[in-house]
Protein backbone atom coordinates (compact mmCIF):
# COMPACT_ATOMS: atom_id res chain seq x y z
CA UNK A 1 0.00 0.00 0.00
CA UNK A 2 2.77 2.63 1.15
CA UNK A 3 4.70 0.86 -2.04
CA UNK A 4 1.52 2.08 -4.52
CA UNK A 5 1.46 5.63 -2.37
CA UNK A 6 5.33 6.42 -3.71
CA UNK A 7 4.67 5.17 -7.39
CA UNK A 8 1.87 6.90 -7.52
CA UNK A 9 3.21 10.57 -6.93
CA UNK A 10 5.89 9.55 -8.95
CA UNK A 11 3.68 8.88 -12.37
CA UNK A 12 1.50 11.89 -11.05
CA UNK A 13 5.11 14.28 -11.04
CA UNK A 14 5.83 12.81 -14.32
CA UNK A 15 2.37 12.91 -16.23
CA UNK A 16 2.31 16.76 -14.87
CA UNK A 17 5.41 17.93 -16.61
CA UNK A 18 4.69 16.12 -19.71
CA UNK A 19 1.19 17.90 -20.24
CA UNK A 20 3.08 20.95 -19.54
CA UNK A 21 3.97 21.01 -23.61
CA UNK A 22 7.85 22.38 -22.38
CA UNK A 23 9.13 19.39 -24.45
CA UNK A 24 8.11 17.72 -27.63
CA UNK A 25 5.11 15.31 -27.48
CA UNK A 26 7.62 12.37 -29.67
CA UNK A 27 10.57 13.02 -26.93
CA UNK A 28 8.56 13.27 -23.65
CA UNK A 29 4.92 11.30 -24.05
CA UNK A 30 2.18 11.35 -21.66
CA UNK A 31 1.56 7.98 -19.83
CA UNK A 32 -1.69 7.58 -21.82
CA UNK A 33 0.60 7.41 -24.62
CA UNK A 34 2.95 5.04 -23.06
CA UNK A 35 0.37 2.67 -21.68
CA UNK A 36 -1.07 2.16 -25.29
CA UNK A 37 2.48 1.27 -26.34
CA UNK A 38 2.74 -1.12 -23.61
CA UNK A 39 -0.58 -2.42 -24.11
CA UNK A 40 -0.51 -3.10 -28.13
CA UNK A 41 3.18 -4.83 -27.29
CA UNK A 42 1.75 -6.81 -24.41
CA UNK A 43 -1.08 -7.91 -27.18
CA UNK A 44 0.99 -8.45 -29.94
CA UNK A 45 3.41 -10.84 -27.81
CA UNK A 46 6.59 -9.04 -28.41
CA UNK A 47 6.79 -7.54 -25.43
CA UNK A 48 6.72 -11.32 -24.03
CA UNK A 49 9.26 -12.39 -26.40
CA UNK A 50 11.71 -9.90 -25.47
CA UNK A 51 10.91 -10.08 -21.66
CA UNK A 52 11.60 -13.98 -22.21
CA UNK A 53 14.34 -13.47 -24.16
CA UNK A 54 16.00 -11.25 -21.46
CA UNK A 55 14.94 -13.36 -18.02
CA UNK A 56 16.33 -16.37 -20.15
CA UNK A 57 19.88 -14.72 -20.13
CA UNK A 58 19.35 -13.31 -16.61
CA UNK A 59 19.18 -17.04 -15.45
CA UNK A 60 21.34 -18.44 -17.52
CA UNK A 61 24.21 -15.51 -16.06
CA UNK A 62 22.87 -15.82 -12.39
CA UNK A 63 22.48 -19.82 -11.94
CA UNK A 64 25.92 -20.11 -13.44
CA UNK A 65 27.11 -17.50 -11.16
CA UNK A 66 25.28 -19.19 -8.14
CA UNK A 67 27.05 -22.69 -8.74
CA UNK A 68 30.10 -21.40 -9.30
CA UNK A 69 29.88 -18.57 -6.49
CA UNK A 70 29.12 -20.93 -3.68
CA UNK A 71 31.86 -23.59 -4.72
CA UNK A 72 34.60 -21.34 -5.07
CA UNK A 73 32.78 -19.40 -1.70
CA UNK A 74 32.72 -22.86 0.39
CA UNK A 75 35.91 -23.58 -0.77
CA UNK A 76 37.82 -20.30 0.39
CA UNK A 77 36.00 -20.88 3.27
CA UNK A 78 37.09 -24.23 3.88
CA UNK A 79 40.76 -24.04 2.46
CA UNK A 80 43.41 -21.59 3.07
CA UNK A 81 45.39 -22.04 -0.08
CA UNK A 82 42.49 -21.58 -2.02
CA UNK A 83 41.75 -18.29 -0.07
CA UNK A 84 45.17 -16.91 -0.50
CA UNK A 85 44.94 -17.17 -3.94
CA UNK A 86 41.66 -16.80 -5.02
CA UNK A 87 41.30 -13.41 -2.53
CA UNK A 88 43.40 -11.09 -4.57
CA UNK A 89 42.05 -11.98 -7.80
CA UNK A 90 38.51 -11.50 -5.71
CA UNK A 91 39.70 -8.15 -4.98
CA UNK A 92 41.04 -7.10 -8.36
CA UNK A 93 38.22 -8.06 -10.57
CA UNK A 94 35.12 -6.45 -8.48
CA UNK A 95 35.97 -3.11 -8.82
CA UNK A 96 35.91 -3.50 -12.88
CA UNK A 97 32.13 -2.91 -14.09
CA UNK A 98 31.01 -5.81 -15.80
CA UNK A 99 30.00 -3.49 -18.63
CA UNK A 100 33.34 -2.57 -19.07
CA UNK A 101 33.92 -5.94 -20.35
CA UNK A 102 30.86 -5.88 -23.22
CA UNK A 103 33.30 -5.03 -25.81
CA UNK A 104 36.30 -7.79 -24.94
CA UNK A 105 33.66 -10.28 -25.12
CA UNK A 106 31.90 -9.05 -28.11
CA UNK A 107 35.50 -9.36 -29.42
CA UNK A 108 35.68 -13.37 -28.49
CA UNK A 109 32.33 -14.58 -28.91
CA UNK A 110 30.63 -12.05 -31.21
CA UNK A 111 27.25 -10.35 -30.64
CA UNK A 112 24.50 -12.68 -29.07
CA UNK A 113 23.66 -14.85 -26.41
CA UNK A 114 27.51 -15.99 -24.75
CA UNK A 115 28.82 -12.57 -24.15
CA UNK A 116 25.51 -11.44 -22.83
CA UNK A 117 25.22 -14.39 -20.31
CA UNK A 118 28.86 -14.08 -19.54
CA UNK A 119 28.28 -10.33 -18.19
CA UNK A 120 25.28 -11.20 -16.64
CA UNK A 121 28.08 -13.77 -15.17
CA UNK A 122 30.07 -11.94 -14.24
CA UNK A 123 28.03 -9.35 -12.88
CA UNK A 124 26.08 -11.43 -10.39
CA UNK A 125 29.35 -13.75 -9.48
CA UNK A 126 31.41 -11.35 -7.16
CA UNK A 127 28.42 -10.93 -4.21
CA UNK A 128 27.65 -14.91 -4.17
CA UNK A 129 31.72 -15.44 -3.40
CA UNK A 130 31.87 -13.28 -1.25
CA UNK A 131 28.82 -14.18 0.48
CA UNK A 132 29.42 -17.90 0.70
CA UNK A 133 32.22 -16.81 1.47
CA UNK A 134 32.03 -14.94 4.24
CA UNK A 135 28.53 -16.73 5.22
CA UNK A 136 30.44 -19.99 6.10
CA UNK A 137 32.97 -18.08 8.18
CA UNK A 138 30.58 -16.81 10.40
CA UNK A 139 28.69 -20.41 10.92
CA UNK A 140 28.65 -20.80 14.85
CA UNK A 141 31.25 -22.79 16.28
CA UNK A 142 28.90 -24.30 18.80
CA UNK A 143 26.97 -25.62 15.87
CA UNK A 144 30.02 -27.48 14.35
CA UNK A 145 31.16 -28.74 18.12
CA UNK A 146 27.55 -29.95 18.38
CA UNK A 147 27.29 -31.45 15.42
CA UNK A 148 30.64 -33.10 15.67
CA UNK A 149 30.13 -34.55 19.39
CA UNK A 150 26.86 -36.26 17.11
CA UNK A 151 28.59 -37.57 15.18
CA UNK A 152 28.33 -35.19 12.18
CA UNK A 153 31.77 -35.48 10.10
CA UNK A 154 32.48 -34.26 6.03
CA UNK A 155 29.50 -33.79 3.85
CA UNK A 156 27.07 -34.59 6.61
CA UNK A 157 28.81 -31.76 8.69
CA UNK A 158 28.52 -29.36 5.29
CA UNK A 159 24.99 -30.06 4.47
CA UNK A 160 23.03 -30.11 7.27
CA UNK A 161 25.41 -27.69 9.43
CA UNK A 162 27.43 -25.11 7.44
CA UNK A 163 25.17 -24.74 4.48
CA UNK A 164 22.56 -23.94 6.76
CA UNK A 165 24.29 -22.12 9.15
CA UNK A 166 25.96 -19.95 6.25
CA UNK A 167 22.02 -19.63 4.62
CA UNK A 168 21.22 -15.85 5.69
CA UNK A 169 24.18 -14.30 4.18
CA UNK A 170 23.86 -17.21 0.78
CA UNK A 171 20.18 -15.86 0.56
CA UNK A 172 21.27 -11.99 1.02
CA UNK A 173 24.09 -12.82 -1.81
CA UNK A 174 21.48 -14.12 -4.09
CA UNK A 175 19.17 -11.43 -3.60
CA UNK A 176 22.59 -8.91 -4.43
CA UNK A 177 23.81 -11.19 -7.32
CA UNK A 178 20.10 -11.19 -9.12
CA UNK A 179 19.80 -7.33 -8.77
CA UNK A 180 23.28 -6.70 -10.03
CA UNK A 181 22.70 -9.39 -13.05
CA UNK A 182 19.48 -7.67 -13.91
CA UNK A 183 21.42 -4.15 -14.03
CA UNK A 184 23.98 -5.59 -15.72
CA UNK A 185 21.70 -7.34 -18.65
CA UNK A 186 19.73 -4.64 -19.51
CA UNK A 187 23.40 -3.01 -20.59
CA UNK A 188 24.61 -5.88 -21.75
CA UNK A 189 21.85 -6.46 -24.58
CA UNK A 190 22.03 -2.33 -25.48
CA UNK A 191 25.35 -3.34 -26.49
CA UNK A 192 25.90 -7.14 -27.41
CA UNK A 193 22.04 -8.66 -28.21
CA UNK A 194 20.92 -8.76 -31.53
CA UNK A 195 17.41 -8.30 -32.44
CA UNK A 196 16.19 -9.45 -29.37
CA UNK A 197 15.41 -8.65 -25.34
CA UNK A 198 14.46 -5.97 -23.17
CA UNK A 199 17.38 -3.96 -23.04
CA UNK A 200 17.77 -4.25 -26.52
CA UNK A 201 14.05 -2.85 -27.37
CA UNK A 202 15.22 0.33 -25.68
CA UNK A 203 18.53 0.78 -27.79
CA UNK A 204 16.96 0.56 -30.80
CA UNK A 205 13.62 2.66 -30.19
CA UNK A 206 16.03 5.38 -29.65
CA UNK A 207 17.13 5.02 -33.87
CA UNK A 208 13.57 5.95 -34.44
CA UNK A 209 12.75 8.15 -31.67
CA UNK A 210 10.13 6.16 -29.93
CA UNK A 211 10.40 7.66 -26.30
CA UNK A 212 7.09 5.44 -25.83
CA UNK A 213 8.63 2.19 -26.49
CA UNK A 214 11.50 3.50 -23.99
CA UNK A 215 9.45 4.05 -21.34
CA UNK A 216 6.97 1.35 -21.64
CA UNK A 217 9.97 -0.82 -22.12
CA UNK A 218 11.65 0.74 -18.68
CA UNK A 219 8.72 0.21 -16.95
CA UNK A 220 8.54 -4.04 -17.89
CA UNK A 221 11.74 -4.10 -16.60
CA UNK A 222 11.30 -2.38 -13.16
CA UNK A 223 8.28 -4.16 -12.67
CA UNK A 224 10.20 -7.70 -13.06
CA UNK A 225 12.42 -6.28 -10.51
CA UNK A 226 10.33 -5.89 -8.19
CA UNK A 227 8.20 -8.82 -8.36
CA UNK A 228 11.53 -10.86 -8.61
CA UNK A 229 12.72 -8.86 -5.30
CA UNK A 230 9.69 -8.76 -3.22
CA UNK A 231 8.30 -11.78 -3.86
CA UNK A 232 10.50 -13.84 -4.70
CA UNK A 233 13.57 -13.21 -2.10
CA UNK A 234 11.13 -11.90 0.24
CA UNK A 235 9.24 -15.29 -0.09
CA UNK A 236 12.48 -17.20 -0.16
CA UNK A 237 13.54 -15.23 3.10
CA UNK A 238 10.57 -15.58 4.82
CA UNK A 239 10.30 -19.37 4.57
CA UNK A 240 13.77 -19.65 5.60
CA UNK A 241 15.76 -17.40 7.37
CA UNK A 242 12.91 -15.53 8.85
CA UNK A 243 11.29 -18.44 10.54
CA UNK A 244 14.58 -19.42 11.65
CA UNK A 245 15.00 -16.44 13.53
CA UNK A 246 18.19 -15.94 11.96
CA UNK A 247 17.14 -12.71 10.32
CA UNK A 248 14.84 -10.53 12.34
CA UNK A 249 12.17 -7.72 10.32
CA UNK A 250 13.13 -4.60 11.01
CA UNK A 251 10.94 -3.06 14.36
CA UNK A 252 8.11 -0.34 12.96
CA UNK B 1 33.53 -44.86 33.86
CA UNK B 2 36.03 -41.70 33.02
CA UNK B 3 39.29 -42.27 34.01
CA UNK B 4 41.91 -38.96 33.88
CA UNK B 5 45.19 -39.26 34.60
CA UNK B 6 47.98 -36.79 34.99
CA UNK B 7 46.58 -34.34 32.47
CA UNK B 8 48.22 -31.19 31.62
CA UNK B 9 47.13 -28.54 29.42
CA UNK B 10 50.31 -25.96 28.83
CA UNK B 11 49.94 -23.17 25.42
CA UNK B 12 52.52 -20.62 24.86
CA UNK B 13 51.62 -16.83 25.42
CA UNK B 14 53.42 -13.42 24.72
CA UNK B 15 54.35 -13.77 28.63
CA UNK B 16 55.47 -17.20 29.00
CA UNK B 17 53.34 -20.70 29.66
CA UNK B 18 50.05 -20.67 31.20
CA UNK B 19 49.12 -23.72 32.84
CA UNK B 20 45.52 -24.13 32.22
CA UNK B 21 45.22 -27.44 33.60
CA UNK B 22 48.48 -28.81 35.81
CA UNK B 23 48.25 -32.43 36.39
CA UNK B 24 44.29 -33.35 37.41
CA UNK B 25 43.30 -36.62 37.93
CA UNK B 26 40.35 -38.21 38.96
CA UNK B 27 37.70 -40.81 37.82
CA UNK B 28 33.97 -40.82 37.69
CA UNK B 29 32.35 -44.70 38.10
CA UNK B 30 29.23 -45.68 35.76
CA UNK B 31 25.95 -43.50 36.87
CA UNK B 32 27.98 -41.29 38.93
CA UNK B 33 27.05 -37.75 39.02
CA UNK B 34 30.41 -35.55 39.23
CA UNK B 35 30.86 -31.72 39.55
CA UNK B 36 33.99 -29.71 38.58
CA UNK B 37 33.64 -26.32 40.69
CA UNK B 38 35.82 -23.71 40.86
CA UNK B 39 36.13 -20.32 40.02
CA UNK B 40 36.72 -18.73 36.11
CA UNK B 41 40.42 -19.78 35.08
CA UNK B 42 40.19 -22.62 37.02
CA UNK B 43 40.65 -24.52 33.97
CA UNK B 44 37.39 -26.27 34.45
CA UNK B 45 36.09 -26.56 31.12
CA UNK B 46 39.04 -26.49 29.76
CA UNK B 47 38.94 -30.12 31.20
CA UNK B 48 35.69 -31.07 30.23
CA UNK B 49 36.53 -29.46 26.69
CA UNK B 50 39.59 -32.35 26.84
CA UNK B 51 37.01 -35.06 27.91
CA UNK B 52 34.78 -34.08 24.90
CA UNK B 53 37.62 -34.41 22.46
CA UNK B 54 37.75 -30.71 21.19
CA UNK B 55 41.27 -30.45 21.71
CA UNK B 56 44.54 -33.46 23.32
CA UNK B 57 46.17 -32.17 26.52
CA UNK B 58 49.83 -31.75 26.31
CA UNK B 59 50.57 -34.56 28.75
CA UNK B 60 48.47 -36.91 30.86
CA UNK B 61 45.65 -39.69 29.75
CA UNK B 62 42.21 -39.45 29.36
CA UNK B 63 40.03 -42.75 28.95
CA UNK B 64 35.81 -43.09 28.63
CA UNK B 65 35.01 -46.31 28.92
CA UNK B 66 38.22 -47.79 28.99
CA UNK B 67 39.11 -46.15 25.83
CA UNK B 68 41.68 -43.32 25.80
CA UNK B 69 39.72 -40.53 23.80
CA UNK B 70 40.96 -39.23 20.93
CA UNK B 71 38.69 -36.90 19.36
CA UNK B 72 34.55 -36.14 19.55
CA UNK B 73 32.72 -39.76 19.83
CA UNK B 74 28.97 -40.94 20.10
CA UNK B 75 29.87 -41.92 23.64
CA UNK B 76 29.74 -38.58 24.79
CA UNK B 77 26.81 -35.98 25.06
CA UNK B 78 27.56 -32.38 25.45
CA UNK B 79 25.32 -29.58 26.54
CA UNK B 80 27.14 -25.94 26.52
CA UNK B 81 26.11 -22.99 28.47
CA UNK B 82 25.04 -20.26 25.40
CA UNK B 83 21.79 -20.79 24.22
CA UNK B 84 22.97 -20.58 20.66
CA UNK B 85 23.72 -24.14 20.88
CA UNK B 86 20.99 -25.27 18.91
CA UNK B 87 20.83 -25.49 15.31
CA UNK B 88 17.77 -22.60 14.57
CA UNK B 89 16.88 -23.87 11.36
CA UNK B 90 16.16 -27.12 12.94
CA UNK B 91 12.31 -27.52 15.35
CA UNK B 92 13.21 -28.61 18.77
CA UNK B 93 12.00 -32.48 17.54
CA UNK B 94 14.64 -31.94 14.31
CA UNK B 95 17.12 -30.67 16.98
CA UNK B 96 17.04 -33.90 19.06
CA UNK B 97 16.65 -36.24 15.78
CA UNK B 98 20.05 -34.67 14.60
CA UNK B 99 22.54 -37.42 16.58
CA UNK B 100 20.06 -40.04 15.38
CA UNK B 101 19.86 -38.97 11.72
CA UNK B 102 23.94 -39.06 11.45
CA UNK B 103 23.94 -42.47 13.26
CA UNK B 104 21.47 -43.44 10.54
CA UNK B 105 18.29 -44.22 11.96
CA UNK B 106 15.27 -44.20 9.43
CA UNK B 107 13.09 -41.17 10.18
CA UNK B 108 10.27 -42.42 11.84
CA UNK B 109 12.06 -43.85 14.46
CA UNK B 110 14.44 -41.27 15.51
CA UNK B 111 11.43 -38.73 15.45
CA UNK B 112 9.59 -41.55 17.85
CA UNK B 113 12.59 -41.70 19.66
CA UNK B 114 13.44 -38.11 19.44
CA UNK B 115 9.88 -37.27 20.90
CA UNK B 116 10.39 -39.48 23.97
CA UNK B 117 13.23 -37.49 24.86
CA UNK B 118 11.55 -34.22 24.84
CA UNK B 119 8.86 -35.76 27.00
CA UNK B 120 11.71 -36.65 29.36
CA UNK B 121 12.70 -32.92 29.68
CA UNK B 122 8.23 -31.88 29.35
CA UNK B 123 8.71 -30.22 26.03
CA UNK B 124 6.58 -32.69 24.10
CA UNK B 125 4.28 -30.16 23.07
CA UNK B 126 6.89 -27.52 21.73
CA UNK B 127 8.85 -30.40 19.37
CA UNK B 128 6.96 -28.27 15.92
CA UNK B 129 9.16 -25.10 17.33
CA UNK B 130 11.85 -23.70 16.54
CA UNK B 131 14.55 -22.21 19.23
CA UNK B 132 13.33 -18.94 18.61
CA UNK B 133 10.02 -19.07 19.95
CA UNK B 134 11.48 -20.74 23.05
CA UNK B 135 12.74 -19.25 26.51
CA UNK B 136 16.12 -20.07 27.35
CA UNK B 137 15.33 -22.45 30.10
CA UNK B 138 13.18 -24.62 27.03
CA UNK B 139 16.53 -24.25 24.77
CA UNK B 140 18.66 -24.99 27.23
CA UNK B 141 15.85 -28.46 27.42
CA UNK B 142 15.99 -29.19 23.99
CA UNK B 143 19.73 -29.32 24.42
CA UNK B 144 20.07 -31.80 27.13
CA UNK B 145 17.22 -34.07 24.92
CA UNK B 146 19.41 -33.70 22.55
CA UNK B 147 22.86 -34.53 24.00
CA UNK B 148 20.82 -37.85 25.44
CA UNK B 149 18.48 -38.56 21.95
CA UNK B 150 21.33 -40.74 20.49
CA UNK B 151 22.19 -42.46 24.19
CA UNK B 152 25.70 -41.65 24.77
CA UNK B 153 27.06 -42.95 28.11
CA UNK B 154 28.46 -40.22 28.99
CA UNK B 155 27.38 -36.32 29.42
CA UNK B 156 29.06 -33.52 29.58
CA UNK B 157 27.63 -30.27 30.82
CA UNK B 158 29.05 -26.80 31.00
CA UNK B 159 27.73 -24.96 33.00
CA UNK B 160 24.72 -25.23 31.45
CA UNK B 161 22.13 -23.00 33.48
CA UNK B 162 24.60 -20.13 34.60
CA UNK B 163 22.82 -17.74 32.06
CA UNK B 164 19.46 -18.36 33.35
CA UNK B 165 17.11 -16.40 35.63
CA UNK B 166 18.11 -17.96 39.14
CA UNK B 167 14.01 -18.93 39.45
CA UNK B 168 14.45 -21.21 36.18
CA UNK B 169 17.36 -22.38 37.32
CA UNK B 170 16.20 -23.70 40.23
CA UNK B 171 13.56 -25.58 38.26
CA UNK B 172 16.21 -26.64 36.03
CA UNK B 173 18.44 -28.24 38.63
CA UNK B 174 15.25 -30.30 39.86
CA UNK B 175 14.72 -31.39 36.37
CA UNK B 176 18.27 -32.17 35.50
CA UNK B 177 18.28 -34.39 38.97
CA UNK B 178 14.88 -35.98 37.60
CA UNK B 179 16.19 -36.66 34.13
CA UNK B 180 19.39 -38.30 35.80
CA UNK B 181 17.75 -40.65 37.80
CA UNK B 182 15.67 -41.95 34.89
CA UNK B 183 18.37 -42.25 32.31
CA UNK B 184 21.36 -43.19 34.85
CA UNK B 185 24.36 -41.56 32.59
CA UNK B 186 27.77 -40.72 34.50
CA UNK B 187 27.82 -37.00 33.80
CA UNK B 188 30.16 -34.75 34.40
CA UNK B 189 29.10 -30.96 35.30
CA UNK B 190 30.76 -27.82 34.82
CA UNK B 191 29.68 -25.11 37.56
CA UNK B 192 30.75 -22.38 39.56
CA UNK B 193 27.86 -22.69 41.52
CA UNK B 194 29.06 -23.79 44.82
CA UNK B 195 25.02 -24.87 46.21
CA UNK B 196 24.06 -26.50 42.11
CA UNK B 197 26.81 -28.72 42.97
CA UNK B 198 26.57 -29.76 46.40
CA UNK B 199 22.42 -30.53 44.94
CA UNK B 200 23.19 -32.20 41.65
CA UNK B 201 26.80 -34.43 42.49
CA UNK B 202 27.52 -37.92 43.91
CA UNK B 203 31.06 -36.15 44.14
CA UNK B 204 32.61 -32.44 43.79
CA UNK B 205 36.00 -32.09 42.49
CA UNK B 206 37.64 -28.29 43.75
CA UNK B 207 39.41 -26.56 41.13
CA UNK B 208 41.26 -23.70 41.83
CA UNK B 209 42.80 -21.36 38.99
CA UNK B 210 46.94 -20.44 38.39
CA UNK B 211 48.16 -23.04 37.29
CA UNK B 212 44.28 -24.40 37.12
CA UNK B 213 44.63 -27.90 39.82
CA UNK B 214 42.62 -29.81 41.81
CA UNK B 215 42.48 -28.94 45.12
CA UNK B 216 39.98 -31.30 46.76
CA UNK B 217 37.26 -34.27 46.25
CA UNK B 218 34.13 -33.55 48.52
CA UNK B 219 31.60 -36.69 48.54
CA UNK B 220 27.84 -35.69 49.08
CA UNK B 221 25.83 -38.44 50.17
CA UNK B 222 22.93 -36.64 50.96
CA UNK B 223 19.58 -38.26 50.25
CA UNK B 224 17.70 -37.06 46.80
CA UNK B 225 15.90 -34.55 46.43
CA UNK B 226 18.15 -32.98 48.28
CA UNK B 227 16.66 -29.65 50.31
CA UNK B 228 18.74 -26.89 50.31
CA UNK B 229 18.04 -25.43 53.20
CA UNK B 230 18.78 -28.06 55.37
CA UNK B 231 21.47 -27.62 57.75
CA UNK B 232 23.62 -31.03 56.28
CA UNK B 233 23.20 -29.08 52.75
CA UNK B 234 24.61 -25.91 53.97
CA UNK B 235 27.46 -27.60 55.65
CA UNK B 236 28.30 -29.00 52.67
CA UNK B 237 28.19 -26.31 50.98
CA UNK B 238 30.08 -24.41 53.73
CA UNK B 239 32.74 -27.22 53.29
CA UNK B 240 33.43 -26.31 49.57
CA UNK B 241 33.53 -22.78 49.58
CA UNK B 242 36.65 -23.35 52.61
CA UNK B 243 38.24 -25.45 50.14
CA UNK B 244 37.98 -22.60 47.26
CA UNK B 245 39.24 -20.29 49.98
CA UNK B 246 41.72 -21.86 51.10
CA UNK B 247 43.75 -21.10 48.26
CA UNK B 248 43.75 -17.23 48.82
CA UNK B 249 44.95 -17.92 52.73
CA UNK B 250 48.29 -19.60 51.17
CA UNK B 251 48.98 -15.97 49.84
Amino acid sequence: MKAAVSVLFFVLVYEAIARTGWFAQALVPTLPMVAQTLWAMLIDGSMASHAVNTLYRVFAGLSLAASFGLLLGFLMARYRPVENFFLPLVSALMPIPSLAWAPVFILWFGLGNVATILIVFYAASFPMVINTWTGARAVNPLWLRAAGSMGAQGTAMFWKVVVPGASPFIITGLRLAFQRAWIAVVGAEMLAASAFGLGWVIFDAKEFLNADIMLASLAVIGAIGFVFERVVFGSLERSTVLRWGMVRTAKA
Amino acid sequence: MIEIRNVSLVYDTPDGKVHAVDDASFSAANEEFVCLVGPSGCGKTTLLNMIAGFFAPTAGEIRVGGQPVNGQGLDRGIVFQDFAQLFPWRTALGNVAFGLEMKGVGKAERERIALEQLRLVKLEKFAGAYPHHLSGGMQQRVAIARALAYNPGVLLMDEPFAALDAMTRDEMQRLLAEVWRETRKTVIYVTHNVAEAVYLADRVIVMTPHPGRIRAEVRVGLPRPRDPLSVEFLEHQKALLRHLSLKEEEK
